[in-house]
């Protein structure tokens, strides 16, 4: 078609590229038919029984009706459709590959294939053979196969001369160019992003509801090759430029989201789930603030958690706080915990800002260490008698506002709500008033001169910056939220004990998963934090089989991750151009600020 | 024309047992553009950092429009002084107008609990700052690339806005510490018609250079640095025909030679440091 057009004069040379074609010999008719008749087959093969008995979680034995796993590829299956029917240009669908590339084909039909091959090898390895599998299994096997043969048999424009390996990268590429969506109305844009909430709220809600790991796992695999299959359609990029342009009604829309999850919960343990997320998230947020923004490595950041837990935990009424007489409401106690967080960060932060680099993560990770030891230690015996030692402060009372009871389950609108949905509610205001602390700080003069501190110390301070001063703002108010967070956990958690408060530990929260949480996440971003703690924290209490393995998968993981996307699962757009030499328009490829000139000191 | 703005007294610098800057003497006056050359080594960078309090002068003081300044660089920027660096050092990932806006920092006084807040107050500062920002890039012609990031400007755009950076906060006097490293003749010749330009808006200027034709060409004074002592100050025409300058640049004898190893470290510290080859040769010459 378009080659017909751009054919030269006769006499000219044969033109040296070859025409684009697949890695598997195929018409291009004949990929994309299989692509569509695969990814409709793998979808329809959910509706077989895959095995005979129900002791492979989620019972696969149903003709007629998908069950766990299945469903995953059912969904996996549908999307591939859908793409392979957007890719034959069929109408109404145009706006799903918008750049009319081969890579979210490519990635969807490789998500049901994983997900299907990852439940049928399950299904073996754990009934013992593949004799365990029904023909319905074996039919699914083949279905999912089938559109990772037509996606890989799509004509791929770089298959030219370089290696199969570059070939296979360009085949899962971004285009560089994505066509500009067509303007649309307000009220369309504000349809499209309640749209993609609602979606977003369903598939975390599933996510969390996950029952068995093999499902988490699946879960996993769906999520991440259609978010990649969406971000090379370019969609993700027209997502953001739609969020950007109503950020205050995104803002509110997720926090809708946020506030409707409970509702949607039947099971309190769930609800469990997500507070802890909640808190975990919250504290992630304030430690990038420190670690973000200003480029403090803070490797003690739990400990402020800890003191924010314990001066809740003390002021609570408990029987068992030292000093029990004592019972603030709570907007005093939460005052109280951030405050005394506040003084510790200063008084942490004070002798050990002046340190850079290196030295500051070592003397932070001391001072981490040192609250938890000391908060063991102050027991009566082998030091004053404030913190009950190992045995910590147990029987904290649930909270009480004007007699609304955060212990009891109570029906609103036809909801039930229990006691952990209803901690959840209030970590969410708690979440909200971070998140609008960590975005009003981020930009504003400090904010610009944390960042500035970040980048380049000397430089800053010959810009009029007082480094040890906005370092150690940034130090306390960090500190501060996280005590702020601190107070509410006290009160789920009906009791604090010293042993969460430590560096490293297979369960969240600790500074190193915190730490770890930003990173994943993406520095520097608000979602990147809490998206990172939610996988951080569901990652052990899902794959429980893992057990003690599970600190090592984690490492393997995070290892991966910053070697193929260093800049963390949300990138800040300040950091992709950091870590991605490419992205902004008219730049010459080889100018960096540490390029030395071509010099023409003459000397003399 | 003759109320100073800087004045440094007797300010010596030691690293160890080497002296960097020995004893000088130096005063920039109100409305000046005045150049400081020397060969490399000279110690015409440290002297910079001892005026601006990125090194605390072993000896000396350094004083503004009157008052001696404590060797603070946070201090120095807010009393008036701005700089740019020989090897720039700008905000790599920050935009170019953020950058600008982080040299407005010692002029605007917005904290943490404005920003939280969001008064009226804290809007209206927000908006002038960026006005003020602006309006320094269409000064220096950046204005159309407020949104990039500063680590992806070609080099000479870079010089320039770390210049504009450096004005953000409204100094009285500006040093600038190689402005044209880098640049070619035509953007040499711009940077020319800047420097001018930010003289006529009140700001004085004292720059390093090793582009002769480019200092003596701007400025009304030249000083001549030379192993860490001030050799010779003077208008364009005296400095230029001065024996001491052009022997402590061809390498001939000249009065109070300092030590044979003394010379011998400055050197060694002279090829520690990165240098280009079209010094070598020069340094060749010197032996
Ligand atoms: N922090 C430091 N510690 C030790 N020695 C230093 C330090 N800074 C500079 N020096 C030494 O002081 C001397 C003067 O260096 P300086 O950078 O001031 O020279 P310069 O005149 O700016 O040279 P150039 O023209 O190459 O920029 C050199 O010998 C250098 O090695
Ligand atoms: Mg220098």
């Amino acid at each position: 078609m378009t080659e017909t057009t751009k054919t030269p004069a006769p006499d000219a040379v044969p033109t040296p590229t070859p025409a684009p074609r697949g890695l598997l010999p195929l018409p291009t008719a004949a990929a994309r038919a299989l692509l569509l008749a695969g990814g409709i087959a793998t979808a329809a093969s959910a509706y077989l029984a895959w095995t005979w008995t129900a002791e492979f979680p989620g019972d696969l034995t149903f003709n007629g009706y998908p069950g766990g796993l299945q469903w995953l590829t059912f969904t996996a299956g549908l999307l591939t459709a859908l793409f392979a029917l957007a890719s034959y240009g069929v109408r109404g669908l145009g706006w799903l590959l918008p750049a009319r590339n081969n890579a979210p084909l490519v990635l969807t039909a490789l998500g049901g294939f994983t997900v299907t091959w990852f439940t049928v090898i399950a299904i073996s390895a754990q009934l013992g053979g593949v004799v365990n599998l029904e023909p319905g299994g074996w039919i699914a096997a083949v279905a999912s196969l089938l559109p990772v043969l037509g996606a890989f048999a799509l004509p791929q424009e770089r298959t030219g001369t370089d290696g199969t390996k570059e070939t296979l990268k360009a085949y899962v590429a971004k285009p560089d160019r994505i066509p500009a969506a067509q303007a649309t109305a307000p009220w369309i844009q504000r349809a499209v992003i309640t749209v993609v909430t609602i979606i977003g709220l369903g598939v975390f809600t599933y996510g969390i509801d996950t029952e068995y790991g093999e499902l988490f796992i699946g879960y996993l695999f769906v999520v991440t090759f259609a978010m990649w299959a969406l971000h090379t359609a370019g969609l993700m990029d027209r997502f953001s430029a739609l969020v950007a342009a109503n950020r205050s009604f995104t803002l509110a829309m997720g926090f809708a989201a946020a506030i409707a999850f409970p509702f949607t919960q039947t099971d309190d343990h769930y609800a469990n789930i997500g507070v802890n997320i909640l808190i975990f998230g919250t504290v992630a947020l304030g430690l990038n603030i420190v670690v973000g923004l200003a480029g403090l490595l803070d490797l003690g950041y739990v400990a402020f958690l800890g003191v924010g837990a314990y001066t809740a935990a003390l002021v609570s009424g408990s029987e068992f706080s030292t000093i029990s007489g004592v019972h603030l409401p709570f907007w005093a106690s939460a005052l109280a915990g951030a405050a005394a967080s506040l003084v510790f960060g200063v008084l942490i932060g004070a002798p050990t800002l002046r340190l850079r680099g290196d030295y500051l993560a070592i003397v932070t990770l001391g001072f981490g260490e040192i609250f938890r030891i000391a908060v063991n230690n102050m027991d009566g015996d082998s030091g004053p008698d404030v913190t009950n030692g190992p045995n910590g402060i147990a029987n904290i009372p649930d909270l009480n506002f004007f007699g609304f009871n955060f212990g009891q389950a109570h029906d609103i609108g036809g909801f039930t709500l229990g006691r952990f949905a209803n901690y959840y509610l209030l970590m969410v205001l708690i979440m909200a008033i971070v998140v609008l602390v960590y975005t009003r700080a981020a930009d504003s003069r400090i904010g610009r001169s944390w960042i500035a501190i970040r980048e380049d110390e000397t430089a800053a301070t010959a810009m009029g910056i007082n480094g040890f001063r906005v370092k150690l703002v940034a130090f306390a108010l960090g500190a501060s939220l996280a005590g702020l967070a601190g107070t509410v956990s006290a009160h789920v958690t009906y009791s604090v004990v010293p042993t969460p408060y430590q560096f490293a530990g297979s369960t969240p929260p600790n500074s190193a998963f915190l730490l770890a949480a930003v990173v994943l996440g993406g520095m520097g971003t608000v979602a990147g934090p809490l998206l990172g703690a939610a996988l951080l924290y569901l990652l052990p209490e899902k794959l429980v089989f893992l057990q003690d393995k599970s600190l090592l998968a984690f490492g393997i993981a995070l290892i991966l991750l910053m070697r193929f996307r260093p800049e963390g699962i949300i990138a800040n757009r300040r950091r992709q151009l950091e870590f991605h030499e490419t992205g902004q328009l008219d730049v010459p490829k080889q100018t960096t600020l540490t390029d030395e000139p071509a010099v023409t000191k003459a000397g003399a | 024309m003759t109320t100073p703005v800087l004045e440094a007294r007797d300010v010596t610098m030691r690293f160890g047992g080497l002296t960097a800057v020995r004893s000088v003497d130096f005063t920039v006056n109100a409305g000046e553009i005045v150049g400081l050359i020397g060969p490399n080594g000279a110690g015409k960078t440290t002297f910079f950092n001892c005026l601006t309090g990125l090194y605390v002068p072993t000896e000396g003081t350094v004083s503004y429009k009157g008052t001696v300044l404590p060797p603070k660089p946070h201090l120095v920027t807010q009393a008036g002084i701005a700089r740019t660096f020989q090897n720039i050092r700008l905000f790599a990932n920050m935009t170019v107008l953020e950058n600008v806006l982080v040299g407005r920092h010692t002029r605007t006084k917005e904290g943490l609990w404005s920003a939280l807040l969001r008064g009226p107050g804290f809007k209206k500062a927000e908006r002038a700052s960026e006005e003020r920002a602006m309006e320094l890039l269409e000064f220096i012609g950046l204005a159309h690339k407020r949104d990039h990031l500063a680590r992806n400007l070609p080099y000479g755009e870079q010089r320039k806005l770390e210049i504009a950076r450096a004005m953000a906060s409204e100094p009285g006097l500006l040093l600038l510490d190689e402005p044209t490293a880098g640049m070619n003749p035509q953007e040499t010749r711009a940077t020319e018609e800047l420097v001018f330009a930010i003289r006529d808006r009140g700001i004085a200027v004292l720059l390093i250079e090793h582009d002769m034709r480019f200092v003596f060409n701007l400025s009304d004074r030249v000083a001549v640095l030379v192993q860490g002592e001030k050799l010779v100050e003077g208008t364009s025409d005296v400095v230029q025909a001065d024996e001491r300058v052009i022997a402590a640049y061809l390498g001939e004898p000249f009065e109070g030679d300092p030590g044979e190893a003394e010379a011998a470290e400055v050197e060694a510290a002279e090829a520690a440091a990165e240098a280009p080859s079209t010094t070598s040769s020069t340094k060749g010459e010197a032996k």
